[in-house]
């Protein structure tokens, strides 16, 4: 979707402040939501792109005043109610106020280390030939997508070239609506920044995004 | 309002006291409902807060530069040269390192989200998942660099990496001058997390203590 998670190139959000020795988290709630985050993963049964489109989701001035944990907390909240899990009604009390629904799993607490070295792997057995190769000049296509999508704006309707082939990875755009993996060919694909920003801009530059392979054309 | 800085941090103040609010009622429900572990939490917290963090990645740059085997390993194959030192998983599932060279320096944000390489760098800062950063890193990295105190050779050739898939990427920064015979874990002090993003470059020898 267009929203204010697509965020290169936009203007106005002023310099970067960088934080010398910057500590892990900045309050207590923040450490709580982390863990919370990743401990609903295995028992809300959701995926990483399911998560990611239900923070992006929102109205633009919404996720733009939200600091990242708050995106977070609210994309939780948002999972578990659309499963029946937590309602809103609930965490205003304070307290579980319908009893719990069956999950698929609890992650225990002696399984942490074992599962986040497991982590989410995306990387799928290939079934067709890649359409590109190292070297091909492609077009990402402009397409707007109403839902999650993975191909920022800033690259749509611009050439470039394939840089890398990285194997077949689960498609965020079906997976994020459940509609399976659907693995599909990933490519790095660079651009000239004058061919993103303009004539006018740095010559020095060039930037790439991972793109799937239907997010792109030949050109 | 961006430019109002006591509104500003009044409206995220009020927030906050309302966010702690929520979690902490998120932290009891989900207990009660019996969806989570709640000492879980407490490994998850301090996994993050002193386990995986930037030494790691600094312990990996430390090793390429000591042993070119290990580079020409990290990279071509970075995910299984960085599970060989022992760090792997989460948010580093499919790692490339790209190497800074004296005619190229490489950059890396993710400006959809937050997406960064975690067994290797821990959590991202603040700034790596703010605005700023994510709107400017791939139209403006030579102002993002010197927000950052970083100028480079106008002629430098500038590559940003936008995390847009479920690849992670590290730089490899180029090794200081006069470190020649240091032992890895000495060449490890220079590389700061920064130098590994590439908003930074590694100390030099004469900034860290004998």
């Amino acid at each position: 979707m267009n929203g204010a998670q697509d965020m290169g190139g936009v203007h106005g959000f002023g310099p970067v402040q960088p934080e010398p020795n910057e500590p892990p988290f900045h309050a207590e709630w923040e450490k709580k939501a982390l863990a919370l985050v990743l401990a609903m993963g295995p028992a809300g049964g959701w995926n990483i792109d399911m998560s990611r489109s239900a923070r992006e989701n929102v109205p633009p001035g919404d996720y733009l005043s939200r600091s990242y944990y708050q995106i977070w907390i609210a994309g939780l909240e948002r999972l578990m109610a659309e499963r029946g899990l937590v309602l809103p009604e609930e965490i205003d009390a304070g307290r579980a106020l319908y009893p719990p629904k069956p999950v698929p799993r609890t992650l225990a607490a002696a399984d942490v280390d074992k599962v986040l070295r497991r982590g989410g792997p995306t990387e799928r057995e290939t079934k067709t030939n890649a359409r590109f190769a190292m070297g091909d000049r492609v077009r990402a296509k402009n397409i707007h997508p109403t839902a999650h999508t993975r191909l920022p704006r800033y690259v749509r309707g611009h050439a470039g070239i394939v840089e890398a082939v990285r194997g077949c990875h689960v498609f965020p755009d079906t997976n994020a609506t459940g509609a399976g993996e659907d693995p599909q060919w990933l490519y790095t694909v660079r651009f000239e920044g004058t061919e993103l920003w303009g004539a006018e801009s740095d010559p020095t530059v060039k930037v790439s995004v991972d793109a799937w392979e239907p997010y792109l054309d030949p050109a | 309002m961006a430019h109002d800085h006591h509104h500003h941090h009044d409206h995220d103040h009020s927030d906050l006291s309302e966010t702690e609010l929520r979690v902490r009622a998120l932290e009891t429900i989900l207990t009660e409902k019996g969806y989570i572990d709640p000492k879980a939490l407490d490994v998850l917290i301090e996994t993050y807060e002193s386990k995986i963090g930037p030494r790691n990645g600094a312990l990996v740059v430390a090793k390429a530069w000591a042993n070119s085997d290990f580079k020409k390993w990290l990279l071509t194959d970075a995910t299984a040269a960085i599970v060989s030192l022992g760090y792997e998983g989460r948010q580093g599932e499919h790692m490339v390192v790209v190497e800074n060279t004296p005619t190229l320096h490489h950059m890396v944000v993710c400006t959809l989200c937050s997406c960064y390489p975690w067994p290797v760098l821990g959590l991202p800062p603040v700034w790596y998942k703010s605005a700023p950063y994510r709107s400017r890193a791939v139209a403006d990295p030579r102002g993002v660099l010197s927000d950052f105190g970083v100028t480079l050779p106008k002629d430098r050739e500038i590559r940003v990496w936008d995390s847009t898939a479920e690849v992670r990427y590290l730089v490899l920064p180029m090794r200081p001058e006069g470190t020649n015979g240091w032992s890895e874990e000495k060449l490890a002090e220079l590389v700061t997390r920064d130098s590994m993003i590439g908003t930074g470059l590694p100390k030099a020898p004469h900034e860290i203590s004998k």
